[in-house]
């Protein structure tokens, strides 16, 4: 009796099983194909710029001249690498101690206000589209700079502030985690020396987190990185390097979607852009890379 | 319980099963989408000669793409064909002129909205492929802030400024104040036609210039930049920022007709090879006297009429009565 019971059940669990496994593969192969497709065709693009328009690399990574409509043209990135890189580090060195106080407030503070108020509230500012933040940011912060400071508002400066409240939401959420999960010991053990809450979270919660900390800002400076409509909007898009914080400058992103639609595929123009489109990908790669390297200390 | 149970897990995978399905079969739509498009139109063909005559009877789906600086008009007007053609379907969408041109010459899409003409973006071999339809013209005005105090350039003072070799408003007469340049992109259409018909020469981006792809942004940002210089087409100017006159002459439609104001340009729609029926129709439609008169789209959109033209310019920049 029970043995004819359990065939029964187990003959639909096994095409479950089967349907499962298959449906899982599809998913898998498609993602995979995906991907190194999509790396295949940036590459191809991107090095073609090199091979067929003979582009000199080291030209296009330290020339400092961008002129694609010049006679000849002249492709040298180092202004967009500079202000990409620049950009987004300088919104990190803003965002990840708003992100490490709010983190610190809500977990440490007052638990019950973070949770059911700020913590939406930051995580509403990951809904907002990129568009409003550009907006936003042409609307108010460029010309609250312009009165504050010499030049004309656009610039790092703008930018990169825009970019600080867009990647708010990774550090603070990965900040949030990291303080959660310290064993309550180590807090319990400080306070019993006789240590302040300040001293506390300065001593111990602050040195105990960092690596996740880190990876946080890490995760927030990539996303800033690839960041293109919001930056492109405040920071003026000369191709050249600043000489101050609000001066005009470009990003890799934003040389790139200014000029993508303007340019014909397949000539030396849109494979340059393709080339910037490489250089983005391999540092997102490094980012990643950077960010796996930090997982795996913090589990020592 | 266990009955409840049951049920919410096979919800859930229903649920899954409905979501992959919609995915695969959205996919599926995306990827088939430029086929039917070329079904469609090769469809359209070979009717062609049986219903060349009787439009109600066209069919087929079109895909315009290109400058955005044209969209709006091509937008407006082929809502109207489609309501006029029921069988026709067209798609626009923007992209740029670059990428307009790129698709009609590949073949993805039936109409390649451009600024410039295809010899200026394209190599000779495949511009020489394309059919050009001249649909209308669109004019551009330098425009400053409203404080600089000027309201005429010389070609030589608007050089001088792009160039950077004058930094300062009072240079060319107006107030003491350091002139901003708010530009377009290198690989823009817009800023082509500025460069070559109000300059005359290509230029330099200038450190500390800004540069902007979209006409909304540079108004702001002129309007808002004390000593803003930047340029503009015509159906974009209004009280916030000062037009200033070219040579003494004002931008306006009847001057572009006339020929005595230089910077404007055509606004063209490709075609690879000669049109099929459909596309034919809709373009003839473009050009068509509903469209193009007074209280037609054109006007009303800020364009100027194509047929207004007392003066003709080839790709080369000949300007011909």
């Amino acid at each position: 009796m029970k043995k004819s019971n359990d065939r029964e059940v187990a003959t639909p669990h096994l095409a479950e099983e089967w349907v499962g496994k298959v449906y899982t593969f599809i998913c898998i192969l498609f993602l995979i194909i995906t991907i190194f497709s999509m790396v295949y065709f940036v590459a191809s693009k991107g090095l073609s710029t090199f091979i067929v328009n003979g582009v000199n690399v080291k030209d296009l990574l330290t020339g400092l001249k961008w002129q694609p409509e010049g006679e000849p043209p002249i492709f040298g990135a180092l202004p967009f690498i500079f202000g990409s890189f620049s950009t987004s580090i300088l919104a990190a060195i803003i965002a990840a101690p708003l992100g490490f106080c709010a983190a610190v407030f809500m977990v440490e503070l007052s638990p019950k206000l973070g949770r059911t108020f700020m913590q939406p509230v930051i995580e509403l500012l990951a809904g907002i589209p990129s568009v409003v933040y550009g907006f936003v940011g042409l609307s108010v912060i460029v010309p609250l700079f312009r009165d504050l400071f010499p030049g004309q508002g656009v610039g790092i400066a703008a930018g990169s502030l825009v970019l600080a409240f867009m990647i708010l939401p990774t550090i603070t959420t990965i900040a949030t985690d990291a303080l959660a999960s310290l064993p309550a010991g180590l807090k319990e053990g400080s306070y019993a020396l006789g240590a302040t809450r300040w001293q506390t979270i300065y001593r111990i919660v602050l040195p105990t987190t960092l690596p996740a900390q880190m990876t946080g800002i890490v995760l927030g400076i990539a996303r800033a990185f690839g960041e293109a409509l919001a930056v492109q909007m405040v920071i003026g898009n000369a191709p050249h390097i600043p000489h101050s914080l609000f001066q005009s400058t470009s990003t890799l992103t934003s040389a790139i979607t200014l000029s993508m639609g303007n340019t014909a595929m397949g000539s030396v123009q849109n494979n340059a852009l393709w080339s910037l489109a490489l250089i983005l990908m391999l540092m997102t790669f490094v980012f990643v890379f950077i960010i796996r390297w930090l997982e795996g200390r913090k589990k020592l | 319980m266990k009955v409840w149970k049951g049920n919410l897990l096979k919800m859930k995978k229903s649920l899954i099963v409905t979501m992959a399905l919609t995915l695969s079969l959205s996919l599926a739509a995306c990827g088939n989408n430029t086929n039917s498009a070329n079904n469609g139109n090769a469809a359209a063909t070979n009717n062609a000669p049986t219903n060349n005559t009787a439009s109600a009877d066209l069919s087929g789906s079109i895909l315009a793409s290109g400058s955005t600086a044209l969209q709006p008009l091509v937008d407006q007007v082929s809502k109207e064909f489609m309501e006029k053609n029921t069988g026709v379907s067209i798609q626009v969408q923007g992209g740029g002129s670059g990428t307009g041109l790129t698709q009609v010459s590949e073949g993805q899409a039936q109409i390649g909205n451009s600024d410039v003409f295809a010899e200026e973006k394209l190599d000779a071999d495949k511009a020489a492929e394309l059919v050009d339809h001249q649909v209308a013209v669109v004019a551009m005005a330098a425009v400053t802030n409203k404080d600089v105090g000027v309201d005429n350039l010389t070609k030589q003072q608007l050089v001088d400024i792009f160039t950077g070799k004058v930094t300062n408003w009072k240079e060319v007469g107006g107030k003491d104040e350091k002139i901003q340049i708010v530009n377009r992109p290198a690989s823009s259409g817009t800023r082509a036609t500025f460069e070559k018909f109000a300059l005359g020469t290509k230029t330099e981006d200038l450190a500390g210039s800004i540069q902007e792809d979209a006409s909304g942004t540079v108004k702001k940002l002129v309007s808002e930049t004390p000593g803003a210089i930047g340029y503009l087409a015509l159906s974009y100017l209004d009280d916030s920022v000062t037009a200033v006159k070219y040579e003494g002459v004002d931008a306006t439609v009847d001057n572009v007709a006339k020929g005595t104001y230089p910077v404007w340009a055509y606004e063209h729609m490709y075609t690879k090879g000669e049109p099929d029926a459909a596309t034919k129709a809709f373009l003839d439609y473009m050009v068509s006297e509903d469209v193009q008169n007074d209280e037609g789209d054109v006007v009303e959109m800020g364009y100027i009429p194509i047929s207004k033209m007392e003066v003709k310019r080839d790709a080369a920049g000949a300007v011909t009565k």
